[in-house]
């Protein structure tokens, strides 16, 4: 999530980061290619792009807009390019951090040690809505937690990259990086002739490899692997879809399951089956009626007690909100060395903690400068920019965060770097980010590339695409 | 010694949910289609006759099954508000808005069992429908609207059977269709059967031309009757022609040996019969066995209220024997 608002701020662009000199290495072949490029040509290929997704049916919903229910994410034909080199010390980075997550979440669920340790709070942990009960003292299977993460990634210079959040629950939008790849394959084949760029389509069978193997150890050697999706109301049901259909996997809805002699079954057109693992892409607290929120109709009645006998998969597991919590991220460097022993790789956006009276006082006095998020919060959504607000919300937020400061933390606001977005009038810089996606089984694999958002309004940094960010193909060059 | 060839095959498993996706997304698909050939028919016979015209926009409203719904929000029945009722009102859910729109909210529902090209076409088809029946219908542009429609359900069939695999994917699929088109000729035949009784087969009249003519041209049956009967029209030759001719696409006869066909195809892949089996075999064996004489002799109306209720307990049957819900 970024923050949201238009500001002023001197950024780093990452094709031509000072107008005297070229574009930087990783993008001079891209650029050369660029120039040469009748921009009619290109407008075309921007409009084949929009007509591609939709009639592919790539759209997403927006709540709340019912006229509009489904619109295409903007996508931007401009790819955005990292080098071999770079994207080496970000997946080593990603690779800690992951690892820390997955040993946090078994550690708070059993032992407890970094709290005893004294490392974070413990009523960080004891009032947070994100941490379950239901799971304290289970182990899941081959012992993962947070199996597909999608890691946001921003960049402020040269070597400065940044955590901005780790979504360990459900990430979404890897759908988008793989047709954004698509559609720019069939859109400029001879630039993929030219340029060496790492492959991302071998992601879904690297999804079903990794889901199969954290199965249940009763399952046997070709476990039956499900999706679950709300349904096809949800605003992600294209990328559930998308997913099973490329997996190989059945697409299921709560409606299909049901616990059958101490398994989940699916009905089929000749009796339940069983599932092995479900992918699950519907919310902890609609998981299971008989658990969390009874009147749910998303998840299965029963689903948690087959969980904890060991005979299902969850991914990701119940659970998981609790290490992708705001609060608890800006404890992550700790948690990151208590774990892993190291420093951190990649480091955090230096976070105020509202609940901490100096932070607080510190929040207030300079609110003008910051990006005040809600603890829970996401979407782009509750959250006051400081910079881009008015006086008058300003002062409404600060009575909010005032009366409620535990609910609240603040980061500066950073300059996130830019990429050349094609325009009506040419190219100009936009605010982007990265996310990458991680999975983990018994191993961690990270797929060269990612989903770039970008915010397609001059001077914007949010790229959440509920709140008008687009999307970029993103190259991780083979060199 | 040959080598061991051993082939893996996937047990691929298909949700109940899924197979009654696929089956509905196809009759309304199908509903869509037959609804286009109705209007057409309609505005055909308004065309050639005006004395009552109101009286052919009426019988047109109940072959499509609609006639209550239609009560509900209209006064008369003109080209004006039939048209627009059948084609655009989504309060009519078998409209032909409401029946795409249906067809593809069944079809993203089913998504991952349909192959690329069948999913685009049913959308670009829902695309191109929603901007079509967006305002009302100008009268001159009601020929190429119809023939729009029929197009849209024309590329869809062909990605179909161009790209499907034949496995019970297909064969739901194909119910819903064969399903839905006997129970559409059935009541076009039903609303006009007055006019195909033999006690007034006497002479054709002009009045009874243009009625025989509009039911075979509600299936699109007006030339290929001619290729296979005598050129003038004799109500008995049309009843057989759409009911019992298993050549003729649209006829009863041919939905039932394509219904048989796919459900002893799943019998045959699942190992197992069911209720559904007996009710489509009866129903088959009745209409390949049966004369036109025999049908008229004991009542055309009564054969076909007999024959749109054992449809509709089939298309019931289907449902509960492969776990729709």
């Amino acid at each position: 999530m970024m923050p949201m608002g238009r500001t002023r701020l001197a950024a780093f662009d990452e094709m031509l980061p000072d107008a005297s000199s070229g574009p930087r290495k990783p993008y001079t072949a891209y650029e050369r290619w660029l120039r040469e490029q009748d921009s009619a040509r290109l407008t075309e290929k921007m409009e084949d792009a929009e007509r591609v997704f939709r009639k592919t049916g790539i759209t997403f919903a927006v709540y709340g807009e019912q006229e509009a229910s489904e619109r295409l994410i903007p996508f931007d034909i401009v790819p955005r390019i990292i080098s071999g080199r770079e994207w080496r010390r970000l997946t080593q980075g990603i690779e800690q951090r992951v690892q820390a997550l997955n040993a946090f979440l078994d550690d708070i669920y059993h032992r407890q040690e970094i709290l005893r340790a004294g490392r974070i709070p413990k009523e960080l942990i004891a009032r947070n809505a994100a941490f379950l009960p239901e799971m304290i003292g289970v182990r899941p299977p081959a012992g993962v937690y947070t199996h597909i993460i999608g890691v946001d990634i921003v960049r402020t210079g040269e070597d400065e990259f940044y955590v901005l959040e780790d979504n360990a629950r459900t990430p979404s939008g890897v759908s988008y990086m793989l047709e954004n790849r698509e559609t720019m394959m069939q859109l400029f084949p001879e630039l993929f002739q030219k340029i060496r760029v790492c492959p991302v389509e071998n992601y879904p069978q690297l999804l079903r490899q990794s889901l199969a193997e954290v199965a249940p150890s009763g399952a046997g050697s070709e476990p039956t692997i499900a999706v679950l999706t709300p349904g096809s109301y949800n605003s992600a049901y294209f990328e559930h879809a998308f997913l099973a259909d490329q997996m190989g996997v059945q697409l299921v809805e709560g409606q299909d399951l049901r616990v059958v002699n101490g398994h989940i079954a699916m009905r089929t057109t000749e009796g339940y089956k069983q599932i092995d693992v479900l992918y699950r892409r519907v919310d902890d607290a609609f998981l299971d009626p008989l658990t969390f929120q009874p009147d749910s109709v998303l998840g299965v009645a029963g689903i948690m007690d087959i969980y904890r006998a060991g005979n299902i998969t969850i991914a990701n597991a119940p659970g998981t909100g609790i290490a992708d919590d705001k609060a608890i991220y800006s404890y992550m460097p700790e948690i990151v060395e208590f774990y892993t022993g190291r420093k951190a790789i990649l480091g955090n956006v230096p976070t105020w903690r509202c609940s901490e009276p100096d932070s607080l006082k510190y929040v207030l006095e300079h609110i003008a400068e910051l990006v005040i998020k809600e603890v829970h919060g996401s979407g782009g959504y509750g959250m006051l920019v400081g910079p881009a607000a008015a006086k008058a919300e300003r002062e409404a937020f600060a009575a909010k965060l005032a009366a409620n400061p535990g609910n609240y933390i603040a980061q500066p606001t950073l300059a996130l770097s830019t990429c050349p977005v094609l325009t009506e009038k040419g190219l100009a810089p936009r605010h982007v980010d990265l996310r990458p996606y991680v999975l983990v089984s018994d191993r961690i694999r990270i797929v060269p590339g990612g989903l770039t958002r970008v915010a397609l309004k001059e001077g914007s940094l949010v790229v959440n695409s509920s709140q008008g960010g687009g999307t970029k193909d993103t190259w991780v060059l083979d060199d | 010694m040959p080598p061991n060839v051993s082939l893996l095959r996937v047990n691929l498993m298909l949700l109940g949910r899924t197979a009654n996706g696929l089956y509905w997304m196809n009759r309304y698909i199908e509903r869509a289609e037959n609804m286009a050939r109705l209007v057409d028919a309609g505005l055909r016979m308004a065309l050639t006759r005006t004395e009552d015209a109101s009286g052919e926009w009426h019988s047109v409203v109940v072959s499509a099954g609609s006639d209550a719904a239609f009560a509900n929000r209209n006064t008369e029945y003109s080209a004006a508000t039939v048209t627009d009722f059948l084609l655009r009102d989504t309060s009519n859910p078998s409209s032909v808005m409401s029946s795409m729109e249906t067809a593809r909210n069944n079809a993203r529902m089913v998504r991952t069992a349909l192959t690329r090209e069948t999913w685009e076409s049913i959308n670009e088809a829902w695309m191109a429908l929603k901007r079509m029946l967006a305002a009302p219908i100008d009268d001159r542009e009601l020929p190429a609207v119809l023939d729009r429609i029929k197009r849209e359900t024309a590329l869809i069939r062909g990605a179909f059977y161009g790209t499907m695999l034949r496995n019970e994917i297909f064969d739901f699929s194909q119910l819903g269709t064969y399903v839905e088109r006997a129970d559409n000729t059935a009541r076009i035949l039903d609303v006009k059967y007055y006019v195909l009784l033999p006690s007034i087969s006497w002479v054709g009249s002009t009045m009874d031309n243009y009625q025989w003519e509009s039911i075979l041209r509600s299936v699109s049956a007006h030339r290929s009757y001619r290729w296979n009967y005598e050129a003038t029209y004799r109500p008995a030759n049309i009843a057989d022609y759409l009911i019992l001719n298993g050549r003729m696409p649209r006829s009863l006869a041919f939905c039932y040996r394509f219904i048989n066909e796919h459900l002893e195809l799943l019998a045959e892949d699942y190992g197992q019969r069911h209720a559904c089996h007996e009710t489509a075999h009866k129903t088959r064996s009745l209409l390949k066995a049966g004369s036109i004489k025999d049908i008229f002799d004991s009542g055309l109306h009564e054969f076909l209220v007999d024959f749109i209720r054992d449809n509709i307990r089939l298309g019931d049957e289907i449902a509960a024997d492969y776990s729709f819900c």
